[in-house]
C-alpha cells in the first residue's frame, strides 16, 4: 500500500464520522491513499500537527492562528491550502431584541451581552475585540455572560450561540452574538421568531476553517490531495451528499488574508501567546 | 454612433429589488430568489433595504446560495450562479401524473423514482427503494383510476348503513349457526386483506392508480372484518370454530408471490365465489342485521372481483400465454388442498340451518334445497369468468370444478 496523506479533524459532532469516511471513500476512487484521525479538541490537534503525527488537519480558524503560531516559533511554517466557499468573508452580528430600547453599543453600557464558547471565534473572541476596538470591555462596561458549550471545539458546536439565542428571547440577557448565517438559522428554526430581533452591530469579515500542512507534510501528496478536493463537483451526486454534510457548494484554494482579526483577537483577549502557548486560564478541553 | 446607441438600447439596467424594511428572518430572501429567476445564470440583480443588519443576513444567505454578492452605494449587486442547476443536472423525469399524457406509465418503475409522486423530478443519488413490483404489465389495471373513484363513492360507514337496533329473535340453534358463518366469513376477509396488503408494501408507488385500489380494498375488509365481528357479538356470542382445512386453504392465497396469480385465485375465484355467498346471506339470512351487512359487503366484493379480472384482462391481453401459469396456479392448489377437508362442515350446516331460519324438518328442507342452488350460483360465476378471460370451454369447466371447497 502506497503511504496515506494522513489528516486531523475534531470529532464536534457524530456527523463528522459520515463526513470523513466519505471522503476516505472518495479519494479511494480516485486512487489516492487518504487515512484520518478523529481528536477530541482543537489543542491536540494543532500539537499533532507540530508534533508530526498527522500531515494535514482541517482546522477552525483559531487552530489555524495557534499552529501557525507554533511552527513559526520552531523556525517552521505551515499552509493554508483549502477551505470552503462558505468559510470566506463572515460576519458576527449582534442582536438585540426588537423592543429594546439598545439602538447601537453605547447602549449596552451596564447591560448583559450573550457570547457563545471561550474559544469560539465568532461568538466570543472576534466580538470582544470588536467591542474593546470600539471602546466596550467586558466586565467593565458591560457584563458578559458566556454560553459555553464543548469547550476545545472552537465553537464549531453551535449549541452556544443557540442556547445564548435562547436567553435573549427569554429575556435573561440583553443582547448576543452570533455568526449572520446563525442570525437567519435560528429565524428557520422558529428560535428567533421572524422579526423578533434587531441587528445592532457587525464584526468585520473573517475566514473560518482552512485545511492546515503540518509542517513536513508530504509536499506532492498534499498537492493531489488540494487537486482532488477542487475537483469535488456540486454537480456530481456521488459527492454532492459528502458538501452538503460539510456545508460548502465548492472548495476554494486555501487564503490566509482573513485571519487578521482574529489574529488581534487572541492577542488582546490573550488567548494564546506568540508561540502558541495557551493563556487562557479558564479554558479547559 | 448609431452603434453606441444601438448597444445602449441593448443593455438591460439590472432590476432593483427593495425589500424595504422586510428581514431575511422574515422572508425576504422569497423576494430576491424571485428576482435572480427573472435573470439567467451570471446575470445580475440590484437589492436595497432597510431592516437593520440586512445587509450582513444577505451576505450570510448569498454565502449559503453560493451567489457572489458585493455592495456599492448601499445596494446589493447580486450575480446569479450556476451552482443550483447542478442539484438538477442528471436529474430523472419520473414520467407523468396525468395518464392521458404519453409515457405517463412507465414499463420499468426505478428504484430511485422512490417515494416521489409520479411526474416529479427526482435528484440524482436519491436512494434506492426495493419495490419488488415494479414492472407495469405485472400490476397495471387501465380501469383502476375509476375503479378507485367508484369505491371511494361506496364507503359506507356501518354505524349509519346497518341497523343494529333492528328487533328480531332467533332460536338458538340459528343463532349459533350465525356465529359458526360469521366465524368462517372473518377468517376468510382476513385472507382478503392481507393479500392486497402485503403486495401494497411490495409495489412502486409509480403504479398509484394501483395502490390506491388495493389501499382501499383493505379498508373494505378491515370494515368486513368489523361488521361480522359485531354480528357475531350482536347476542353475545363469541367466534365459533376454526378448521385446519380452511386455513390451509387460505394460507395457498398468502403463499402466492404473483400479483396476478394471487389475484385470480384471491379475486377472480375466491371472491367471486364469496359474492353469491354474500347474496345468498343477503336473500336467506335469518335477520335483517345479517341481510343488511351482506348486501353492502357484496357490493364491495364485486368491485373487487371487477378489478382482478380488470388486470387479469389486461395482463392476458398482452401476455396469453399466461393463463397456462393461471390454470396451473389452480391444480397446484388443488394437488395442496387434496388431503384436507374442504369446507368445513359446520360451516355447510350452519348454512342450511340459516336459510332455514328455525329448527324444524320442513325448514331444513327448504334450506338444504337454498344451499344446492347456492353451490350451483358459485360454480357457474366460477366458470362464467373463467370463459371470459379466455380459458376455453373444457378447461374453464375442468378449473371451475378444481376450486376449493372451502370456497375462498
Ligand atoms: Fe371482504
Ligand atoms: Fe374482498
Amino acid at each position: 500500500m502506497k503511504r496515506p496523506l494522513v489528516m486531523g479533524a475534531v470529532a464536534y459532532a457524530p456527523k463528522v464520522v459520515t463526513i470523513w469516511e466519505g471522503f476516505k471513500e472518495y479519494f479511494r476512487r480516485h486512487d489516492f491513499e487518504f487515512d484520518f484521525i478523529l481528536y477530541s479538541n482543537y489543542e491536540r490537534q494543532v500539537e499533532a500537527q507540530i508534533d508530526g503525527a498527522i500531515d494535514i488537519a482541517w482546522n477552525s480558524p483559531l487552530a489555524w492562528v495557534r499552529a501557525e503560531r507554533m511552527a513559526r516559533a520552531r523556525g517552521q511554517s505551515v499552509r493554508a491550502v483549502a477551505m470552503r466557499d462558505t468559510d470566506c468573508d463572515l460576519t458576527s452580528v449582534l442582536v438585540v431584541r426588537n423592543n429594546s430600547a439598545i439602538s447601537e453599543l453605547s447602549g449596552l453600557n451596564g447591560k448583559i451581552v450573550g457570547f457563545g464558547a471561550i474559544d469560539s471565534p465568532q461568538a466570543n473572541l472576534i466580538p470582544l475585540d470588536h467591542l474593546r476596538a470600539q471602546g466596550m470591555v467586558a466586565g467593565r462596561d458591560f457584563t458578559a455572560k458566556r454560553f459555553d458549550l464543548l469547550s476545545g471545539k472552537h465553537g464549531d458546536h453551535i449549541g452556544g450561540e443557540r442556547d445564548a439565542a435562547l436567553a435573549l428571547m427569554a429575556g435573561e440577557i440583553d443582547a448576543t452574538w452570533m455568526i449572520d448565517g446563525n442570525h437567519l438559522a435560528f429565524s428557520r428554526e422558529g428560535i428567533l421568531p421572524a422579526s423578533a430581533t434587531r441587528i445592532i452591530a457587525r464584526t468585520g469579515a473573517y475566514d473560518h476553517c482552512n485545511f492546515t500542512t503540518s509542517p513536513n507534510a508530504p509536499e506532492q501528496l498534499v498537492t493531489h490531495f488540494v487537486e482532488l478536493l477542487l475537483g469535488m463537483a456540486w454537480d456530481n451526486p456521488e459527492v454532492r451528499p459528502l458538501l452538503e454534510l460539510e456545508g460548502l457548494k465548492a472548495w476554494r484554494a486555501g487564503r490566509t488574508s482573513g485571519y487578521a482579526l482574529l489574529d488581534r483577537a487572541v492577542n488582546d483577549e490573550q488567548f494564546y501567546d506568540a508561540k502558541g502557548n495557551i493563556l487562557a486560564i479558564d479554558y479547559r478541553y | 454612433m448609431t452603434s453606441n446607441f444601438t448597444t445602449q438600447k441593448e443593455i438591460s439596467l439590472p432590476s432593483i429589488i427593495d425589500i424595504e424594511n422586510l428581514g431575511l428572518d422574515a422572508g425576504a430572501h422569497l423576494l430576491i430568489k424571485h428576482g435572480l429567476c427573472g435573470v439567467s445564470v451570471g446575470g445580475e440583480i440590484l437589492v436595497s433595504g432597510s431592516a437593520p443588519g440586512w445587509e450582513a443576513q444577505l451576505a450570510a444567505w448569498c454565502r449559503a446560495q453560493g451567489h457572489p454578492l458585493t455592495f456599492t452605494d448601499g445596494k446589493a449587486h447580486i450575480i446569479r450562479s450556476d451552482i443550483h442547476a447542478g442539484r438538477w443536472r442528471g436529474a430523472t423525469q419520473t414520467g407523468h401524473a396525468d395518464l392521458l399524457q404519453t409515457g405517463a406509465v412507465h414499463e420499468h418503475a426505478l428504484p430511485c423514482y422512490g417515494l416521489a409522486a409520479r411526474g416529479a423530478t427526482v435528484e440524482a443519488g436519491a436512494p434506492e427503494f426495493a419495490f419488488r413490483l415494479n414492472q407495469k404489465h405485472e400490476v397495471w389495471t387501465d380501469s383502476a383510476a375509476d375503479l378507485y373513484a367508484q369505491a371511494v363513492a361506496a364507503q359506507w360507514n356501518p354505524e349509519l348503513a346497518i341497523d343494529w337496533n333492528a328487533p328480531f329473535e332467533l332460536a338458538d340453534e340459528v343463532e349459533d349457526a350465525v356465529a359458526q358463518v360469521m366465524t368462517y366469513m372473518i377468517e376468510n376477509e382476513n385472507a382478503a386483506l392481507v393479500v392486497p396488503a402485503r403486495f401494497l408494501g411490495q409495489m412502486h408507488p409509480h403504479f398509484r392508480e394501483v395502490q390506491a385500489v388495493l389501499a382501499i380494498q383493505v379498508a373494505d375488509e378491515a370494515r368486513h372484518i368489523d361488521v361480522f365481528t359485531r354480528r357475531l357479538r350482536l347476542h353475545g356470542r363469541e367466534p365459533a370454530l376454526s378448521t385446519a382445512g380452511g386455513q390451509a386453504s387460505l394460507k395457498t392465497l398468502l403463499d402466492e408471490p404473483d400479483f396476478s396469480v394471487a389475484g385470480f385465485l384471491l379475486s377472480v375465484l375466491g371472491e367471486g365465489t364469496f359474492v353469491s355467498l354474500l347474496n345468498f346471506l343477503h336473500e336467506h339470512g335469518p335477520d335483517p342485521v345479517t341481510r343488511q351487512i351482506c348486501r353492502l359487503a357484496a357490493r364491495d366484493e364485486a368491485r373487487h372481483v371487477a378489478f382482478g379480472m380488470a388486470h387479469l384482462l389486461r395482463r392476458l391481453e398482452h401476455e396469453p400465454e399466461f393463463r397456462s401459469r393461471l390454470a396451473q396456479a389452480v391444480e397446484t392448489r388443488n394437488d395442496t388442498l387434496s388431503a384436507t377437508a374442504g369446507l368445513n362442515e359446520e360451516v355447510f350446516d350452519a348454512l342450511i340451518l340459516l336459510a332455514a331460519g328455525e329448527f324444524t324438518p320442513a325448514a331444513i328442507a327448504t334450506g338444504y334445497a337454498r344451499v344446492q342452488t347456492l353451490m350451483t350460483d358459485m360454480a357457474e360465476g366460477r366458470l362464467a369468468r373463467l370463459l371470459r378471460l379466455g380459458f376455453e370451454g373444457k378447461t374453464a369447466q375442468r378449473l371451475a370444478a378444481l376450486h376449493t371447497r372451502n370456497f375462498m
